[in-house]
């Protein structure tokens, strides 16, 4: 199955047997205290420089979350939006948990974009589908809701199943447009957390079969040494069907690690991708090569 | 053992958080003689707050500071019993919950165990808490601060939800607003009037003891 998203230029193409695809996470002020004070004064000159990073850093299509405190949202998410078609080609995801911010980020956005996202939520699923649909937009969906973020892969399931039989029965959204996230919880908190994400992926491919993706960054939370953590399980991940990340672009680790996973899974021919890869490293850092 | 060494020992258990060891020596410290006073203050409290100001420099990571919590919230099973009966006063009551609409709670849960670690009683309303559950809470409790978690900037206008639902139940004036989470801002609790905010958990025990001592001097005067 493949989730296809556009940007008035490019086009990139998630899939169980296309390469991973990297969303890069970094336009968003959450912890970045600088970038939210920025964004209240309606200043998003330091988004210029989050795109440029993630876009050297292999960035295949970039998230835009606005959501700081005390800021104008809504009016952010379009300014942002427009903004950054004009500084690169990638595909947009549009993050908000404001219908409104996620409504203007559609609005000034030329292509298919993604959308992130809603949840099982009665009321969440009500708002945020009527929106996808008429954008002609992918989303993502989370499978917790009012009462619960299930603990077990099961439930998580069955609340998945809910939102793509809503969003495909009654809001006539295409199956390939949902992309599941199975919730990729801190395994600081619990080390039994990242199995049962890893366990939700499996039953999600084997059952409903949809493009999946997940903020990669959680599963580090709290923990020294991230990177290595997160360059450790996005490769199983991808083993139990992980087809997309949201997570750090600028992260080379990271990075490498899901291109390594392409190159191991059979989904990058002859390691062309990969060998080009340690060609633009090679030629980016002069020194002697191995 | 002496007690000074019973003392020493309970501490270093307490900060690598080993639960089993934790219990068995505050168990034997009672024995001994000991209060629980004592043991609470001399021992398990500044060892918390070791294992809390180790984590604010990054010398300590979520696991630890969450198996430090588990092994005093042990001993404090078998203290807490005892110090209701010789009557200590408690540094105070924290009701503590995260708003309605956000399921997040490892901050949450961070303040908590700093908060007991601290000495105050905290009773933990969980996530998702509806403005009515923390009113209900509040009538049955009596707590000293009410505190509203958030991680989200969706569910943060809950806090004037909460805030406002107070006012109609006629409880602002009895109780302390705290307000904390990811996303929030001094500036931002100052605007839904809440009492306090702290940016980490340690802030937040420090600003709760100040805000009770300075309501409990106001109200002497």
């Amino acid at each position: 199955m493949e989730t296809v998203l556009r940007s008035a230029k490019a086009t990139v193409t998630i899939g169980h047997d296309q390469p991973f695809c990297v969303i890069g996470e970094r336009i968003n002020p959450t912890g970045r205290k600088a970038f939210q004070a920025e964004l209240q004064r309606g200043d998003l000159s330091r988004v210029a420089r989050d795109v440029e990073e993630q876009v050297a850093g292999g960035a295949m299509v970039l998230d835009v979350n606005m959501g700081a405190p005390l800021a104008d949202e809504v009016g952010l998410m379009a300014a942002a939006v427009k903004m950054i078609q004009g500084l690169c080609d990638l595909p947009l995801c549009i993050d908000s948990s404001v219908v409104e911010a996620l409504e203007a980020g559609l609005a000034a956005y030329d292509g298919k974009a993604l959308v992130n996202s809603v949840t099982a939520e009665d009321e969440r699923l009500e708002a945020v589908l009527p929106l996808v649909k008429r954008h002609g937009a992918a989303v993502i969906a989370l499978p917790n809701d009012e009462e619960e973020i299930p603990a077990e892969p099961r439930r998580r399931l069955d609340l998945a199943k809910k939102i793509v039989d809503v969003a495909t029965g009654r809001f006539g959204i295409p199956l390939e447009d949902i992309v599941l996230d199975p919730l990729a919880m801190p395994v600081g908190a619990d080390t039994s957390l990242v199995q049962r994400s890893l366990e939700t992926l499996w039953l999600i491919r084997e059952e409903i079969g949809t493009n999946t993706t997940l903020g990669a960054s959680n599963v580090s939370f709290g923990m020294p040494d991230r990177a290595a953590i997160g360059a450790a399980f996005l490769p199983m991940a991808a083993v139990m069907g992980l087809t997309s990340a949201i997570m750090d672009a600028r992260s080379p680790v990271l990075v490498q690690s899901v291109k390594a996973a392409d190159l191991l899974l059979d989904h990058d021919p002859w390691g062309a991708a990969w060998i080009a890869g340690h060609r633009r490293r090679a030629a980016a850092a002069p020194g002697p090569s191995t | 053992m002496s007690p000074e060494d019973l003392l020493r020992e309970l501490y270093d258990r307490t900060l690598v958080g080993n639960a089993p060891e934790v219990l068995r020596l505050t168990n034997e410290g009672l024995t001994m003689g000991m209060s629980p006073e004592t043991l609470l203050f001399d021992s398990l409290i500044p060892s918390l707050e070791e294992v809390g100001a180790r984590f604010e420099r990054g010398d300590f990571f979520v696991p630890e500071m969450l198996i430090a919590g588990k092994a005093m919230a042990g001993a404090l099973d078998v203290l807490r019993p005892l110090l209701a009966e010789t009557g200590a006063e408690t540094v105070g009551t924290f009701v503590m919950g995260t708003v309605k609409g956000d399921v997040h709670d490892i901050g949450k849960n961070l303040v908590n165990i700093m908060l007991e670690g601290a000495g105050f009683q905290v009773i933990d309303l969980g996530v998702q808490v509806a403005p009515e559950r923390f009113i209900e809470a509040i009538q049955e409790h009596q707590p000293d601060i009410v505190g509203f978690s958030a991680f989200l900037t969706t569910t943060m206008p809950m806090f004037k939800a909460n805030i406002n639902a107070l006012e109609k139940a006629g409880l602002r004036d009895q109780v302390l607003v705290m307000v904390g989470g990811a996303p929030v801002t001094q500036e931002y609790a100052d605007a839904v009037g809440a009492d306090g905010y702290a940016a980490d958990a340690s802030a937040a025990v420090a600003k709760a003891k100040a805000l009770i001592a300075a309501r409990r001097a106001s109200a002497t005067v």
